[in-house]
């Protein structure tokens, strides 16, 4: 038997085609994301303004596509991390962060990660797949906080431009009139930089990006980072370099700070110049331990002393806190490779 | 005990190999000279090199301006007359059927060879899933074979590509695992199976993963837990 389609997730475009598809009247689709993205119902046969013929034909093909998460942990600061099953038995893991007036939800965008970063914990656990804009924006729809989210970063497990189309679609669900209307400057892709899927998404999407920068030196960040035999980070500023930034859109940079690796006079000169002349902000974050790596955090002097090189070089420099270290919900530490062999319910 | 890590990298920006391109690179027009099925569903394709390149570099690739090329390791020599690339049919993919369904004389678009998973004269040990054989052919046809430890892993027999060349280069230097099937001379599992039990790892050599990121991470995992540096490894992830 064919597998049926979740509908939660899809654009207003997709939903035109697939109500054309039935038969049905074009404005059925409007009438359809009104029911997915603005009410709050679980069933096809809760959108009772559609004609029964129409609910009996998404009823057949299609599920709501939506899905409940199964475990939560919460911090000793407040940060919760939820973890989700996904359509074909695996798991993520999406943290929501409370700062002062603020409400972040950090959404994974893949099941595992590609990328091989040394320093983070999603790599240690390889691939397991794709997720769908419906499991990508899920993460969002069915957290106890939804309505007091102020801010969406993706950065949670996954490298979102490995995933670049169904990101793209989640943003769209996001910000759209039709879908949560928020807007897409409460939102923040983060990529390592792959350039032909960033040159993408700055055409396509308005959302905040971030780069995870992480040292200014070609062959330091090649041992860090694989990607940068295939797209160095120099050509990733270079690119950036040509958009304007001048407006509300925001560029920053991640930068996890190692003790003796990272956080010396030198990257600081080389971070400023390499950065020079574009409107951004460097984010440093403190490094979280993980097993099997070499690395360690640097002390808080330095990272403090790393801070204020950059600021008084025009490169402006915050110190981002962490947050859910004890459930390992701080940033690096989302995997869900203890859980690879069990079952989600599909 | 914390482990302090000092690297003596001497990294400059501009410390670049010259060749090296550091701008996104152009796609070039050219002809298909080779197009062979070298195991079912697994290509060299290769057209006349018109470019010096260095050994462990690759080149992106189209079937034409339009679409996005996708980056090859290249697996030929830096002084053969055609610069060839090795690749399998991804069966979600846009471009391998494509190149797949191609023959010589057809046109495609390559960049000029690009990329710093370079290989040197170096003592080093190249370790391969699948594909990931590319660059470490290239750099033994380039004639950097030398004090190498090759160890190649695949599922399927059939899947170690240039085997007889590989042999023959590096005699008993050169590994070969398989996870599926079994086969005299063969070790049978996998690629990090065989490294778990070798304690021969010198922490003064350079140790170069090319392949899926699982291996390529597990294997960096197991060198580093090995007392490795992990500035001399130096990973491809084939994403």
């Amino acid at each position: 038997m064919e597998e049926k389609v979740p509908l939660f997730g899809k654009t207003l475009s997709e939903l035109q085609e697939l109500v054309a598809g039935y038969g049905l009247p074009k404005f059925t689709a409007k009438q359809i994301t009104d029911w997915l993205y603005k009410k709050e119902v679980k069933s096809i046969d809760e959108m009772t303004n559609l004609s029964k013929k129409a609910r009996e034909l998404l009823n057949a093909n299609h599920t709501f596509g939506l899905t409940e998460y199964v475990d939560v942990k919460e911090s000793s600061d407040g940060t919760r991390k939820y973890l989700f099953p996904t359509a074909h038995g695996k798991f993520i893991e999406t943290a929501m962060i409370p700062f002062k007036d603020r409400k972040t939800i950090c959404v994974s965008s893949q099941v595992g990660c590609k990328m091989g970063c040394l320093f983070c914990m999603t790599a240690k656990q390889g691939f397991q797949g794709q997720l769908t804009a419906g499991e990508i924006v899920n993460q969002i729809r069915n957290l106890p906080e939804r309505e007091s989210i102020t801010n969406i970063v993706y950065m949670g497990m996954g490298e979102p431009f490995d995933n670049l189309d169904e990101v793209l679609k989640s943003v769209e669900v996001l910000t759209s009139e039709w879908g949560f209307a928020m807007s897409p400057r409460r939102i923040t892709v983060s990529s390592i930089g792959i350039i032909p899927a960033m040159i993408r998404f700055m055409e396509e999407c308005e959302a905040h990006l971030a780069i995870s920068l992480h040292t200014p030196f070609h062959e330091e960040r090649q041992k860090l980072m694989p990607v940068q035999i295939a797209y160095p980070v120099e050509q990733v500023v270079e690119q950036l370099k040509t958009y304007d930034f001048s407006g509300q859109r925001r560029v920053s940079f991640e930068y996890i700070v190692f003790g003796g690796l990272n956080d010396t006079p030198a990257h600081v000169k080389a971070l400023a110049n390499m950065l020079r002349g574009l409107k951004c902000r460097v984010n440093l974050i403190r490094f979280h331990p993980v097993p099997g790596t070499p690395l360690h955090g640097t002390d808080e002097e330095t990272l403090q002393q790393f801070k204020d090189s950059l600021n008084s070089k025009g490169i402006l420099t915050t110190i981002r806190a962490s947050r859910g270290l004890d459930i390992d919900a701080a940033c690096g530490l989302l995997s869900t490779k203890a859980l690879l062999n069990k079952s989600a319910p599909s | 005990m914390e482990n302090k890590i000092r690297l003596d990298l001497s990294p400059k920006l501009n410390s670049f190999p010259e060749f090296m391109n550091t701008q996104t690179p152009e796609l070039l027009e050219v002809k298909l000279t080779r197009h062979e099925e070298i195991s079912p569903g697994v290509y060299v394709i290769g057209f006349r090199r018109r470019h010096d390149f260095s050994p462990g570099q690759a080149v992106k690739l189209g079937i034409d301006k339009k679409h996005p090329p996708r980056i090859y390791s290249i697996c030929s020599g830096n002084q053969d007359d055609e610069l060839c690339v090795l690749f399998n049919i991804k069966d979600d993919g846009f471009l391998t059927p494509r190149l797949a369904a191609l023959t010589i004389g057809d046109t495609v678009y390559a960049s000029p060879p690009y990329g710093t998973f370079l290989g040197t004269e170096e003592p080093a040990w190249w370790i391969a899933t699948g594909t990931g054989i590319a660059p470490f052919r290239a750099m033994l046809r380039s004639g950097m074979g030398r004090s190498k430890i090759l160890v190649h892993g695949v599922r399927r027999l059939n899947q170690f590509y240039f085997s007889n060349e590989l042999a023959e280069g590096l005699g008993d230097n050169y590994h070969r695992c398989c996870s599926a099937e079994r086969m005299d001379g063969v070790h049978p599992g996998r690629v990090t199976a065989f490294l778990e039990k070798r304690d021969d790892f010198s922490k003064d050599w350079k140790y170069y993963i090319c392949g899926q990121a699982q291996m390529a991470v597990e294997t960096r995992d197991l060198l580093i837990e090995k007392g490795i540096p992990f500035e001399n490894i130096v990973t491809e992830i084939y994403f």
